[in-house]
């Protein structure tokens, strides 16, 4: 190698750290290129064709805007298991209040958002003030919204009007809306963890509740405001699913696993369940990694009920890689 | 007179103390039991209450395996996913030929045994939390479970499998008909009670629960306490899932939301999440109050749904109650 292309390389290196990407990014390139060769060499169709990425962009849409919040929550200490029921219940309520109408649609917008800060303040108030383990209180408040929802609705119900399927479906240039929504709530999401109070708060009140107690930081209103983010990243995924279906159905929800989901793709982006560490960058590397395994079971047809398999089998493994990783950092 | 009143009061007092020292799941048990039997008297008669005792019975004997795997500061979230296993499988392998139901019932515990294993190691080994880790198995054993029969029931349980589930003892002495079911339960119960109660290893899994750290120092051998704990767990949800086989028959959702209810039933009977703290009887008491609250529930006339509701309610208001008499006792 000749010593310019030897200091260019350097150049590139730096300027690759000076992103300061997680580790994650080089397991996304990895899964990328062989998603891209096994297709090539198995599948039908093309890996890198528009369509295809536009697909796995758009896939990447409902799992990545619900778990940006639920990594503001992870990075508190806490975790919201009742997001896909929350998913459903904006996913319902929008549609059956639309009724069709574009003239509905600010009513909507501001009953499902509401619904949004009431779940997160009161998921929160459990946690903080009650002192119930989180994972007990989400999975209560989820089975709450599930049995209302059920209880209410057992089927389709309303519909969006075509305005407001221009969420789902249109494209701004080359870009879909979508892809532009998940772009807004990602940089969104950065700001206020790297560039606000709050932010540097959530990462002090999650390393140690104690210690950021004792240096002043008001923890509680901390988390509430965690929970009620998630929350509202939870009814955009709900208002974005339902622009696609069209009308929305209780089990829109639990059907995609959101809950599961979110919570293993924020883990395998590098935010530790036990609080403090991690961001959205990390989470967004672990939607896309989802997506590009979805893609490719896709186009190499395997059967459904093994995709789950793999599916769950590959949330086992990637939880695993990294805590391996950070062993071996520690050590 | 006035001294002598006080001192009457006090011994008084002291001789009622063991009341106070009853758990709480206790009597509100009794008090659901004596609000259905005014509901509906017949819940008295022997024939009516066990019938409704083996209703219970799979999720009483999954809540005292579940809280093996609590107390030792887990979570086993892939039972519910096991029993359709254990009944999609068993129906697949059985086709209706009772010759094959011994065989048949040795694979699904030789199935079962290796689901636990593979939980613990998957924590032990791969360092995966085990919420993570075992939401991950729920995923794929029902894919697995799925895929084994195409996605649909298939196959048929022959009278000599079902009977475990459906089948009733005639004429004994006192009960009347006695189910099956109920003399599974009493046998599980009684090793579990005897294995948690009755030797070290019980002291061991609090041990590790309380404080991984300190028992790895004092030389507990961690791994294998957890890997027993997650074994016993999955071995009460084969067990789960022949009885259920039983009386339900096949279906692909027959263990669907089990793993919530029996997490559900061993917070209800005072067992502490993350580990510590718990006992097998107060669990499957928890277990039985779930299911005489949605007898309940039933009489006066609500929805299924509704059941989910109060569910969330329960849970939570467990929880938080635990939290208030722990802090209450620390102060």
């Amino acid at each position: 190698m000749s010593v310019q292309s030897r200091a260019r390389l350097a150049r590139i290196r730096t300027f690759i750290d000076s992103l300061n990407l997680p580790a994650v990014y080089l397991i996304l390139v990895i899964t990328f290129v062989t998603a891209y060769l096994l297709t090539t060499l198995f599948g039908r169709g093309d890996f890198l064709s528009s369509s295809t990425l536009t697909n796995m962009m758009v896939r990447s849409v409902a799992l990545g805007i619900v778990a940006v919040g639920q990594t503001f929550v992870i990075l508190g200490a806490s975790i919201d298991l009742s997001v896909a029921y929350l998913i459903s219940v904006t996913a319902v309520m929008a549609s059956y209040i639309m009724q069709g109408e574009t003239s509905n649609i600010p009513l909507a917008l501001a009953v499902v958002l509401g619904i949004g800060v009431v779940v997160g303040t009161v998921n929160g108030l459990i946690v903080t003030r009650l002192k119930v383990n989180p994972l007990i209180t989400t999975l209560g408040t989820g089975l709450v919204m599930h049995g209302i929802l059920n209880a209410s609705f057992d089927n389709f119900v309303g519909a969006v009007p075509s305005s407001f399927q221009v969420l789902g479906y249109d494209n701004v240039g080359p870009v879909p809306v979508s892809v532009l929504l998940l772009a807004t709530v990602v940089l969104l999401g950065n700001f206020i963890l790297q560039r606000t109070t709050f932010g540097a708060h959530l990462y002090s009140v999650g390393g140690s509740e104690e210690t950021a107690r004792l240096s002043g930081v008001r923890t509680s209103r901390v988390i509430i405001g965690a929970h009620i983010i998630c929350s509202l990243t939870a009814v955009l995924t709900g208002l974005f699913i339902v622009s696609r279906t069209g009308a929305g159905a209780p089990w829109l929800g639990p059907d995609g696993v959101y809950d599961l989901e979110s919570i293993a793709v924020t883990v395998l982006g590098g935010t530790a369940l036990s609080g403090g560490k991690g961001g959205v960058w990390g989470t967004i590397a672990g939607v896309f990694i989802f997506a590009i395994l979805a893609t490719l079971f896709n186009q190499i047809g395997m059967d459904t009920y093994l995709r789950q398999v793999l599916r769950g089998l590959i949330i086992i493994i990637a939880v695993a890689a990294y805590q391996y990783r950070s062993k071996e950092q520690a050590a | 007179m006035m001294t002598l009143n006080a001192q009457t009061l006090a011994t008084l007092r002291q001789r009622l103390r063991w009341l106070g020292a009853i758990p709480p799941i206790y009597v509100v048990l009794i008090a659901l039991f004596v609000w259905i039997w005014i509901l509906n008297p017949n819940f008295s008669q022997s024939t009516v209450f066990l019938s409704f005792l083996r209703r219970a019975t799979p999720l009483l004997i999954l809540a005292a395996g579940q809280l093996f795997v609590i107390v030792s500061g887990g979570f086993d979230l892939s039972v519910g996913s096991l029993i359709t296993l254990t009944v999609l499988g068993s129906a697949v392998m059985l086709d209706n030929d009772p010759s094959r139901t011994w065989w048949v019932i040795s694979v699904m515990y030789l199935i079962g045994i290796g689901v636990g294993l593979f939980n613990a190691f998957v924590v032990n080994v791969l360092r995966v939390s085990s919420f993570i880790g075992t939401l991950g198995m729920l995923l794929a054993l029902k894919g697995l479970a799925l895929y084994w029969s195409s996605g649909a029931p298939a196959g048929y349980l022959p009278d000599n499998f079902r009977i475990f589930g459906r089948g009733v003892v005639e004429d004994v002495p006192l009960l009347g008909r006695l189910p099956y079911a109920v003399i599974v339960l009493i046998v599980f119960a009684t090793i579990a009670i005897f294995i948690y109660h009755g030797t070290s290893l019980g002291k061991l899994i609090k041990t590790v629960g309380d404080n991984p750290q300190a028992a790895r120092l004092s030389g507990v051998r961690v791994s294998w306490v957890r890997t027993i704990a997650f074994v016993t767990s999955s071995v009460s949800a084969v067990t789960a899932g022949i009885l259920l086989g039983g009386f339900a028959g096949v279906s692909t959702n027959v263990g669907d939301g089990y793993e919530l209810e029996a997490i559900s039933a061993v917070v209800l009977g005072g067992a502490v999440l993350l580990g510590g703290q718990g006992s097998v009887p107060n669990a499957i008491a928890g277990a039985l109050t779930l299911r005489a609250l949605f007898t309940l529930l039933n009489l006066l006339g609500l929805s299924a749904p509704v059941r989910f509701v109060v569910q969330g309610i329960i849970i939570i208001g467990a929880a938080a109650y635990a939290a208030y008499s722990m802090r209450r006792s620390s102060k």
